[in-house]
């Protein structure tokens, strides 16, 4: 204060006017010693019960998978964890190389080119690639399928309703799930700036037309928007390779923890399209060399479509985004690489359907409910019992496990169903556990 | 001086040899695999992966060995001042992160049954309260993952009020200063709505008269960051106010520069209806190289019933998600938000206090024009607008006299600062300073650190009379010297990932 002239702090706050400084002490808590905040933040915490504590059998758009202890070493390391944004890039050449790494090997699970660093979410990633759709077709429609997670259903309302696009629903078959070609083709018009399904779709289904629904949105001028579980591209075929013109997805379960729902981590990728790329939001990290020639070196690319140069008339209004989460991901795949992201997506896929089969055995109790490939989550009806789902959960968490997610007011036309979703962490005994706790429910009806 | 690590890392698929893995899944039973039958005869063919995939396949080793070479070649606020204007850029205690990796938060689902999260909704609830009393406002929701999500939501909330009253055909400009950040108008565009920039005067603050002549019935808000990216206290606030509320227009506060303020002028008594603040700057939570952070919303009371669902209420009992709220917007996300984020904030609350978080915005301050009161001393540096007076959390140099004479520039200041072990200022923004040094030293620096930032801007000064080659070529002490940035967006050279690298390499040499 002396060597710059000021004998008290109220000085530096002198322009700000009187009336304005609070008068009182705010209602916040006392401070509290390291060891207090500790003791404290771990007993509120341990009410919390834990997939460690009961088995869970629930995913919707966030699922319990395994996080290596290397992914949790990687990302707690201080240059990562306490950098900004990489804008000065030589000096953050680590980052970015992390990044660019994240970037190829979303472009290698999805057989696409181009990956952002990443968006929010799944969800927020829908909202901005309906909106790029619409920009690069100059269409201001978009067909979604009705099985879609209610949730992403309602953000991507939110973001297109300012765009003036407007989102119609695409029936779907009830006995398969599958989506509608006879609606599809039918709600589809020279307005259709995209298609968007989900694969798998919300309910768990694998959607087996894929590559027929591609061809119709091209048919018609309009993009095909595909959403998935990464996990499900080490056995599954990549959007790329049925005709996606943009992949969206949740990487979340590439080495992130739940987290009660977030941080989450936006897949957004794009076909090597020039106007396409250039409507692309978000951070993007391209590789380049030093001025003189000599090094390969990484940095952000293409940062005119970016708020911070066209304002108003930027791509998106994103700026931080997800970055750490990605790394956790890059890391995550260089553990498992090829082989492990197979064998991820076969031993969930054997361990769901292992789940299946076990509960369609159970008298009054249908699992799935369509009739399709499902990957890892699966729908379970109980109206052959008649039971309701809240009855069922309610007795499955007496008995210290956790059912899935009831959907039965999201899809009346269900009846009581709930979503059930099974991975690599659940144990063969577990499951078993689940199907003979259920048989006791039913049978005690 | 400086040395950062220089590995001559390859890209990592480069690395690694076919059939290595580098983390062992759980096992798939036998008689599991028996009861299922053949997997792939499961999925449809034309379903099945063909191709197999493309990723780098190493062992444990080499994938830890990888990721820390890359980390030695990262810069944090570990490492040393990184007095990014305008991000905050302050000390992320340990103890915060230790709490928000535990498995009592990372392994809870967000639909488990609201019995099971009695813990985690706990100090979600008390944070919105926390929060809604340090702004000033009625209610707060955590959802927005950053900054620019809450100024979306806000701006999306604007539109929802007018809606309400059925103006909103008519509302459609939102009013911003051009001293303000690129989100603010990208975040009110993507709303809808359009913008109208206000000019600033000749202080730095908004031009009152400009404001006054641009407001009319079209108007739906006004988004203000104050103090503003100057580092200036927008003292007309209550005249700014009333203009805007008489037009009929919201007022909405980017709490990006909540820092300086924090526990002494609460936004909301400024007259802000929203309010949004960084998480990841004011409480501080990590930018772990650009994200996660977290940007909560605080709101008046009319705009709480548009807030997104769910909100989490209190019977005096336990805790609720209620999803019943007939005029909410909707969603702008999946699930609460970042919750192991905003973990993070609680735990920085819960340490610091009320004293404490005041002690926070006021040691900012000093700091700021500690730095400030140096640098004004130095030849070829002007501090545009208001420069007689004391700056808030930071403050805006610019270095044109120094480029006219020399050449040397805002960019290549920062480059050579980089060769200092010392992290660059924010550079060419606010646009309304001509290569501006945009500089926050932030509280948790000590005087020690800031003199060393101080040192290292004159000497750089000086050899950019002495010796401006040396300037313009840096750095040089850096894990790699200058880049090319052009390449990376040229569509020539414009290599975006590995797959596109290496076709472009194909094309180039068949
Ligand atoms: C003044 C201002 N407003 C808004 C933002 C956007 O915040 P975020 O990066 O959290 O989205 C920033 C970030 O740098 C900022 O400095």
């Amino acid at each position: 204060m002396s060597e710059i002239g000021v004998k008290s702090i109220e000085e530096l706050y002198a322009d700000i006017p009187e009336k304005y400084f609070l008068k009182r002490s705010l209602n916040l808590p006392n401070a509290l010693s390291e060891f207090e905040v500790k003791k404290h933040i771990e007993a509120l915490l341990s009410k919390n019960k834990t997939c460690a504590d009961m088995p869970i059998f629930l995913g919707a758009g966030c699922w319990p998978h395994y996080v290596p202890a290397v992914v949790k070493e990687i990302v707690q390391r201080s240059e990562f964890l306490t950098s900004y944004t990489p804008y000065q890039a030589e000096i953050s050449q680590g980052m970015l190389q992390a990044l660019f790494e994240y970037q190829s090997m979303i472009c290698e699970l999805t057989a696409m080119e181009v990956a952002n660093c990443s968006m929010y979410d799944w969800a927020s990633a829908l909202g901005e690639a309906v909106r790029m759709a619409s920009r690069v077709t100059k269409r201001n429609e978009v067909l979604i399928p009705k099985i879609i997670h209610p949730e992403r259903k309602a953000t991507l309302q939110v973001y297109a309703e300012p765009a003036e696009i407007n989102v119609k629903e695409v029936a779907y078959n009830r006995e398969t799930g599958q989506l509608s070609l006879k609606d599809l083709e039918g709600k589809i018009s020279e307005k259709t700036a995209a298609v968007y399904i989900e694969n798998p779709s919300y309910l768990g289904f694998i959607e087996t037309q894929a590559e027929e629904i591609g061809e119709i949105a091209h048919a018609h001028g309009a993009l095909f928007i595909v959403g998935v579980d990464p996990t499900s591209l080490g056995i599954l075929k990549p959007p790329g390779e049925y005709g996606a013109d943009i992949v969206i997805g949740e990487a979340q379960p590439l080495g992130n923890p739940m987290n009660f729902g977030g941080p989450l981590l936006g897949i957004f990728a794009c076909r090597d399209d020039q106007n396409m790329v250039r409507q692309m939001p978000g951070r993007i990290i391209g590789l380049t060399t030093t001025v003189d020639g000599g090094k390969q070196g990484f940095c952000m690319a293409l940062q005119t479509r970016e708020q911070h140069i066209r304002r108003e008339k930027a791509t998106s209004n994103i700026c931080s985004n997800e970055a750490l989460c990605a790394v956790a991901s890059t890391v995550y795949m260089a553990l498992l690489g090829s082989k492990g992201l197979r064998e991820l997506g076969e031993t969930i896929m054997y361990k769901a359907n292992y789940a299946m089969h076990l509960l369609s055995k159970i008298d009054g109790v249908k699992a799935p409910v369509f009739k399709s490939p499902h990957f890892k989550e699966f729908t379970v009806n109980f109206d052959g019992a008649g039971l309701k789902v809240v009855n069922i959960h309610e007795a499955l968490l007496q008995r210290g496990i956790h059912g899935g997610k009831d959907v039965s007011k999201e899809f009346p036309e269900l009846g009581e169903t709930a979503l059930y979703c099974v991975t690599e962490i659940h144990s063969k005994r577990e499951i078993e556990l689940l199907a003979k706790t259920l048989e006791e429910i039913v049978a005690e009806r | 001086m400086y040395r950062q690590a220089q590995w001559s890392e390859p890209v990592i698929f480069s690395l690694g040899k076919a059939g290595r893995v580098g983390h062992i899944l759980p096992s798939v039973e036998e008689d599991v695999k028996k009861a299922v039958g053949d997997l792939y005869g499961l999925i449809p063919e034309k379903m099945r992966r063909e191709n197999p995939l493309r990723l780098p396949e190493l062992s444990e080793p080499e994938v830890v060995r990888h990721f820390m070479r890359l980390s030695e070649m990262n810069y944090g606020v570990d490492s040393g001042i990184y007095p990014l204007g305008s991000c905050t850029m302050k000390y992320n205690p340990k103890i915060n992160e230790a709490l928000a990796n535990m498995p009592t938060i990372g392994l809870v689902h967000p639909y488990q049954d609201e019995r099971t999260v009695q813990g985690i909704l706990e100090i979600l609830y008390k944070l919105e309260r926390w929060l809604a009393e340090i702004t000033g406002t009625a209610e707060v929701c955590l959802q927005p993952a950053a900054g620019a999500h809450g100024e979306f939501l806000g701006a999306c909330l604007i539109r929802a009020y007018h809606k309400h009253k059925g103006e909103l055909g008519k509302r459609q400009d939102i009013l911003i200063p051009d001293s303000a950040h690129g989100t603010n108008p990208a975040s009110a565009a993507m709303a809808g709505f359009n913008v109208v920039v206000i000019p600033s005067n000749d202080n730095g603050c908004v031009n009152v008269e400009a404001l006054r002549a641009a407001v009319s019935d079209k108007t739906a808000g006004l988004m203000l960051t104050n103090p503003n990216t100057l580092g200036i206290f927008e003292q007309n606030i209550e005249e700014i106010a009333k203009i805007v509320h008489n037009a009929g227009g919201l007022l909405y506060y980017d709490g990006a520069n909540l820092n300086p303020i924090l526990c002494k002028v609460r936004p909301g008594d400024m007259g802000f209806d929203i309010v949004h603040i960084n998480i990841h700057k004011t409480f501080g939570t990590p930018h772990g190289g650009g994200g996660p952070g977290a940007g909560p919303i605080g709101v008046s009371e009319e705009l709480a019933k548009f807030l997104p669902v769910p909100r989490i209420v209190f019977d005096g009992k336990s805790y609720r998600l209620d999803y019943d709220r007939p005029h909410t917007i909707g969603k702008i996300r999946g699930f609460y938000g970042n919750v192991a984020v905003l973990v993070k904030a609680y735990a920085y609350i819960l340490s610091l206090g009320f004293d404490g978080l005041k002690e926070v915005a006021e040691v900012s301050v000093l700091n700021a024009n500690y730095v400030l009161h140096k640098l004004k001393a130095l030849d070829g540096l002007t501090l545009p607008y208001n420069s007689e007076k004391p700056k808030k959390h930071e403050c805006v140099f610019s270095v044109k006299p120094l480029k006219n004479k020399t050449g040397v520039s805002a960019l290549n200041i920062a480059k050579r600062l980089l060769d200092y072990g010392v992290h660059a200022p924010t550079i060419y923004f606010p646009l309304i300073v001509e290569e501006a040094l945009m500089i926050e030293p932030t509280e948790t620096f000590e005087k020690e650190e800031l003199d060393r930032f101080v040192e290292a801007i004159r000497e750089i000064c000086r050899e950019a009379q002495t010796n401006p080659e040396k300037v313009l070529k840096a750095p040089y002490n850096t894990a790699i010297s200058r880049l090319d940035e052009a390449k990376a967006s040229h569509p020539k050279t414009m290599a975006l990932s590995w797959r596109m690298y290496q076709k472009k390499q194909a094309a180039a040499n068949p």
